[in-house]
């Protein structure tokens, strides 16, 4: 029996199916891997050993009694953004530092009704803020193709901790590309599924219109295994769409013949490093070698999805954040003078310095006299890319590019110019704005450095775009390579 | 003719009477022990998200209905930012830009019995916000977010009211009808009905609005009315003594009868309005509104119209008979029981009853008089049992021993005596024993008639049938 | 699109983070870039553009039943509570 944790999700769970192996012994040996992991990757903020042995015990008596759900016994783990009962919650931000939620997120929930065994929290950018994971107040996270780069972000802890293999599947968010992003560069499957397809209630909110929760895996398969489990209607968000979940695992092996791609020109731009583009347009020769059919696409208004983005995204959070006062949760300053210095130090104290840019960046595009040159000015040029992308759609399936412009780079390289940082979600940007579900998965190397594919479809295409993943995948094996180390 | 006007403008907030919170599944309930009402979402939990209660939505419906407003297609949710520690999510869920309400109106009775249209802008939904408590905390104040996430509909006027005498009508008029529509139960002690007063004054003339005072939950009339005068007299002697009146926010202070500035000025409020994007739009279909529609009860104005026509009322008594729902049913079922004189019906109603349950702090829902037993009363004068004074003698027996009016009738002997020999006996008797009155009365002291009148009815007991009284009497006299 | 200090010192009054001196000169900084950054949304024609609030076009709010859900769980709450006294939220006092 080769080591577990070398096996996907799909694997795992067909394996303790045929109780080829018990849900102890899988939990066991990766907690080990997470444990003497943490001091170099520092992926985990929380490791909940205790809870997860008892819950595998309880798994592997389900399934010897023939019993359990699609991912009885499973091991992952949750991005530190979802609220889980009786577990500290902290979203990388010392402002939670102490939080321990009283409630479970829906998407916790519905996974632990799947079976699910959770092994701990993963590190994350604070408050889901950055695209390297050094925003963190429990440090940053590294990369496991190369300890001094960056894993990408937000989900970088749930990114580096798939890579390097300590879970086989971990629950992430996406609001710019915080899935995908670290997805590309720490070479594995991440999946950010249509706005409304998956509950938001527990998932703390950064960007309201923007978040979404989505899985980071080895493979396609095994996203749609766990986003078949994790999505569907929640009467609690009141953004959650009814529309029926789709069984994603079924509808993996949809053969991708005449499936229509747009290649956007807008995604090839003069930010795209070399080696990234080559190892994309050798993907999208695979893909055409298997029946697809590649064209021109292009969304115009696309270059300007970064500037909507960091005006409609601050703004939401500035508000989203006033909640963290000190008053009844979380930290509270040291002997306040008054209400008002209590107000500001403990926001003050809580918030790292991304957080409190892009709160004072959200209130000010807010604000009397700049609300409209801003705020409004940005949800119209946010129609236009939306109508950009729906014009796209009539001619294509799917669009596929680049999922990031560089492969992973040095941690603090980036850290001095916010706008640097920015630009590394030029690609990823575009699906949140509109809604749309996009997937990335590994698609080579550059000089050892995982490389990105990314595929966009159309509102609810997930089966579409899952599938299409799947059909890479099988017709190549990067998504199968591990990071040295960690094998 | 003064020479300044005056000009206010209400904004009113009244709590919704749903079961359950405008945005989670908690108790509104009144009064329970601190935060035992307020679930996660009320306390603005990391992760927690709103979900619309549509009984709110219906209600706000129902009132824009009842004044006549138009009912928004399509509303939107909007997030007003501010820190203060009763908001728990540091913002406030409301309606800014599109409310579900807009263009309604309300008219109103003057003291001149004139009626005036008072304009409403506005009515949006909004949650409230919770309590700050103060005693018994030294250097600290406690926080109980049970009332948080209450609906509220903010109804904004029209600056068309010209004196605190408009405004208290205005007031009177919307509790009046948010009672009558049941979506509010008005109890301003409790907080469900608050008011906040936009004050401001003009030379008498002049098209421009002078600079506006707000002063913040007046809940009372009384506290309104006073209010109001104290900012219009402070706000004139400012200007008249060539100083500027500050916008600013006020609260009234009911010891001292003053309006105080509320807010350090240095806070200006910069709310940050943007569309909530944890809600979506809100669409009112006009199945809902006519589903709305079938439920509106008649109103308060169909209501006195009405009483005016069928019962012969004055507008005034009509509107005073018909200021609560309770109290006008009360009147028509006494009417339905004793139909030959809806007036003497009013006059009961609105006087003695009245009264009555003022003195003993009930309401007339209470049960402690039921309207046919005040109907018995009233035959009782009708058909000239009893006289109109005897009644009133009759009614605090009813009142305070919950027996019918025959029983008191018969038990303390105060039939009315319509018997003509009677009579005349007790006016044979006071005319002997009072020859100097009698002497004077025919030299032509007309007004010892009264004298005459008064000793017989005395010597009667109070009993004798005053129109018979009156016209023996006068033939006697006349000799 | 230079940001002055005072400009800084005011959005963080009206957002309540505490600011040293030698901070407001950083964000001063890197506001200022992102506001030049944001700034090339101003040239992009967007007459008669209708604002998209929300990603997925055409839906509208539910309306949920008016039932009471929830019941009292304020201890468990409250034991996340910094100050807590006979079950109120405790702050410094607030003065109106």
């Amino acid at each position: 029996m080769s080591a577990l944790h070398t096996r996907t999700l799909s694997q795992l769970a067909e394996g303790l199916r045929r109780r080829s192996f018990s849900s102890v012994e899988l939990v066991s040996e990766l907690l080990a891997r997470i444990d003497k992991s943490q001091p170099l990757l520092n992926a985990f903020i929380s490791v909940t050993a205790e809870e997860a042995l008892a819950a595998a015990r309880a798994a592997d008596r389900t399934l010897a009694a023939g019993g359990g759900g699609a991912l009885t016994g499973v091991a992952i783990a949750h991005k530190d953004i979802f609220c889980t009962q009786g577990v500290r919650t902290t979203c990388g931000s010392r402002m939670l530092d102490n939080f321990v939620s009283p409630y479970d997120a829906t998407v916790v929930a519905k996974l632990r009704g799947a079976g699910a065994v959770v092994l701990g929290k993963t590190n994350m950018d604070e408050f889901a803020m950055g695209s390297s994971n050094e925003t963190s107040f429990y440090g940053p996270v590294r990369n496991p193709w190369n300890p001094q780069l960056v894993p990408g972000g937000s989900s970088g802890g749930s990114a580096a901790a798939v890579a390097a293999r300590l879970v086989p599947g971990a629950t992430a968010t996406d609001t710019g590309g915080s899935i995908r992003q670290p997805a590309a560069l720490c070479g594995i499957t991440g999946m950010k599924p249509t706005y409304g397809r998956v509950s938001r209630y527990g998932m703390v909110a950064f960007a309201s219109s923007l978040d979404q929760g989505g899985t980071l895996t080895a493979t396609a398969a095994d996203a749609a295994l766990m986003l078949r489990e994790m999505a569907g209607f929640d009467p609690r968000d009141s953004t959650s769409v009814e529309t029926p979940v789709p069984d994603y695992v079924a509808a993996l092996e949809e053969p991708i013949a005449g499936l229509r791609i747009g290649v956007l020109a807008e995604f090839f731009d003069k930010g795209l490093d070399a080696e990234n583009e080559r190892c994309v347009r050798e993907a999208l020769r695979v893909l055409e070698g298997l029946g697809a059919k590649v064209t021109q696409a292009s969304l115009p208004h696309l270059p300007l999805s970064v500037p909507v983005y960091y005006v409609v995204a601050p703004a939401e959070c500035s508000s989203n954040l006033a909640r963290y006062d000190g008053v009844r949760l979380g930290h509270r300053c040291e002997k306040p003078r008054d209400l008002n210095d209590m107000y500001r130090r403990s926001r003050g104290e809580g918030f790292g310095a991304e957080v409190k840019r892009r709160i004072m960046t959200g209130t000010y595009v807010l604000s009397a006299g700049y609300y409209d040159a801003y705020y409004l000015k940005a949800q119209r040029v946010r129609a236009l890319i939306n109508e950009d992308f729906v014009r796209a759609f009539k001619s294509v399936d799917v669009l596929i590019g680049p999922t990031t412009p560089t492969p992973a780079f040095p941690i603090g390289a980036k850290t001095s110019d916010p706008i640097t940082m920015y630009l590394n979600d030029i690609y990823t940007i575009g699906a949140n704005l509109a809604g749309l579900p996009a997937i990335s998965v590994p698609c080579g190397f550059v000089q050892g450095l995982p490389v990105g594919l990314q595929i966009v479809g159309p509102h609810f295409s997930e089966a579409r775009v899952l599938a299409a993943a799947h059909a890479f995948q099988r017709a190549t094996d990067w998504h199968t390579r591990i990071p040295v180390g960690y094998a | 003719m003064s020479e300044w006007e005056t000009v206010i403008g209400l904004e009113i907030h009244a709590q919704l009477a749903t079961r359950s919170k405008i945005f989670s599944g908690s108790a509104t309930t009144y009064g329970a022990p601190p935060n035992t009402q307020a679930d996660l979402v009320d306390l603005g939990y990391p992760g927690v998200l709103p979900v619309l209660n549509g009984e709110a939505v219906r209600m706000a419906v129902k009132l824009g209905l009842a004044i006549n407003a138009h009912i928004a297609p399509l509303s939107v949710f909007a997030r007003k930012n501010y820190f203060y520690p009763d908001l728990p999510k540091g913002y406030q869920i409301s309606q800014y830009e599109l409310p579900i309400v807009a263009q309604g109106s309300l008219d109103i009775v003057l003291e001149d019995g004139r009626s005036k249209r008072i304009g409403i802008i506005r009515a949006h939904l909004e949650e409230d916000a919770g309590k700050s408590l103060h005693e018994g905390l030294p250097g600290m104040t406690g926080i109980d977010l049970n009332r948080a996430g209450t609906p509220l509909v903010e109804i904004v006027s029209e600056p068309d009211m010209r004196s605190a005498k408009e405004a208290v009508a205005y007031l009177k008029k919307m509790h009046t009808l948010v009672r009558y529509l049941e979506i509010c139960d008005g109890n301003m002690q409790e907080g469900s009905f608050r008011c906040d007063a936009n004050v401001s004054v003009r030379r008498a003339g002049t098209q421009k609005f002078g600079t506006r005072t707000e002063t913040k939950n007046l809940n009372s009339f009384r506290f309104l009315e006073r209010a109001i005068n104290f900012e219009v007299a402070r706000q004139i002697e400012l200007l008249e003594s060539g100083r500027p009146v500050v916008q600013e926010t006020r609260l009234y202070d009911p010891d001292k009868g003053e309006t105080r500035s509320m807010r350090s000025k240095e806070e200006a409020n910069d709310y940050r309005y943007f569309p909530d994007p944890d809600l979506l739009p809100l669409k009112v279909e006009a199945a809902l509104i006519e589903a709305v529609r079938a439920t509106l009860p008649e109103l308060p104005d169909q209501k006195a119209q009405r009483f005016c026509s069928e019962y012969g009322l004055s507008p005034y008594d009509a509107g005073v008979l018909t200021a609560s729902r309770e109290l006008a049913a009360y009147y028509e079922d006494v009417v339905r029981a004793a139909p030959s004189d809806p007036k003497l019906a009013a006059n009961w109603v609105m006087g003695d009853l009245a009264a009555a349950l003022n003195k003993g702090g009930i309401e007339v829902s209470s049960g402690k008089l039921p309207a046919a037993r005040l109907a018995e009363l009233l035959k009782r004068i009708a058909d000239g049992t009893i006289s109109g004074k005897i009644a009133k003698e009759v009614f605090e027996v009813m009142w305070s021993e919950g027996v019918a009016a025959d029983a008191v009738i018969e038990s303390k002997g105060l039939r009315q005596i319509t018997d003509s020999a009677a009579i005349l006996r007790a006016i044979e008797e006071v005319m002997a024993r009072s020859p100097a009155q009698l002497a004077e009365y025919r030299a032509g002291k007309d007004k010892l008639f009264g004298f005459f009148v008064g000793q017989v009815m005395k010597a009667t007991g109070g009993k004798a049938n005053p129109a018979q009284l009156n016209e023996l009497l006068r033939s006697k006299l006349r000799g | 699109m230079a940001l002055t200090r005072e400009q800084i010192a005011s959005i963080a009054t009206l957002a309540r983070l505490d600011l040293t001196s030698s901070e407001i000169p950083v964000y001063q900084e890197s506001l200022s870039r992102i506001l030049d950054f944001i700034g090339a949304l101003e040239g992009a024609d967007t007459a008669n553009v209708t604002p998209m609030a929300h990603p997925l076009p055409g839906l509208t709010q539910r309306l949920r039943p008016d039932v009471v859900t929830e019941v009292d769980c304020h201890e468990r709450y409250q034991l996340n509570a910094p100050l807590t006294a006979a079950g109120l939220y405790l702050v410094p006092k607030v003065i109106e």
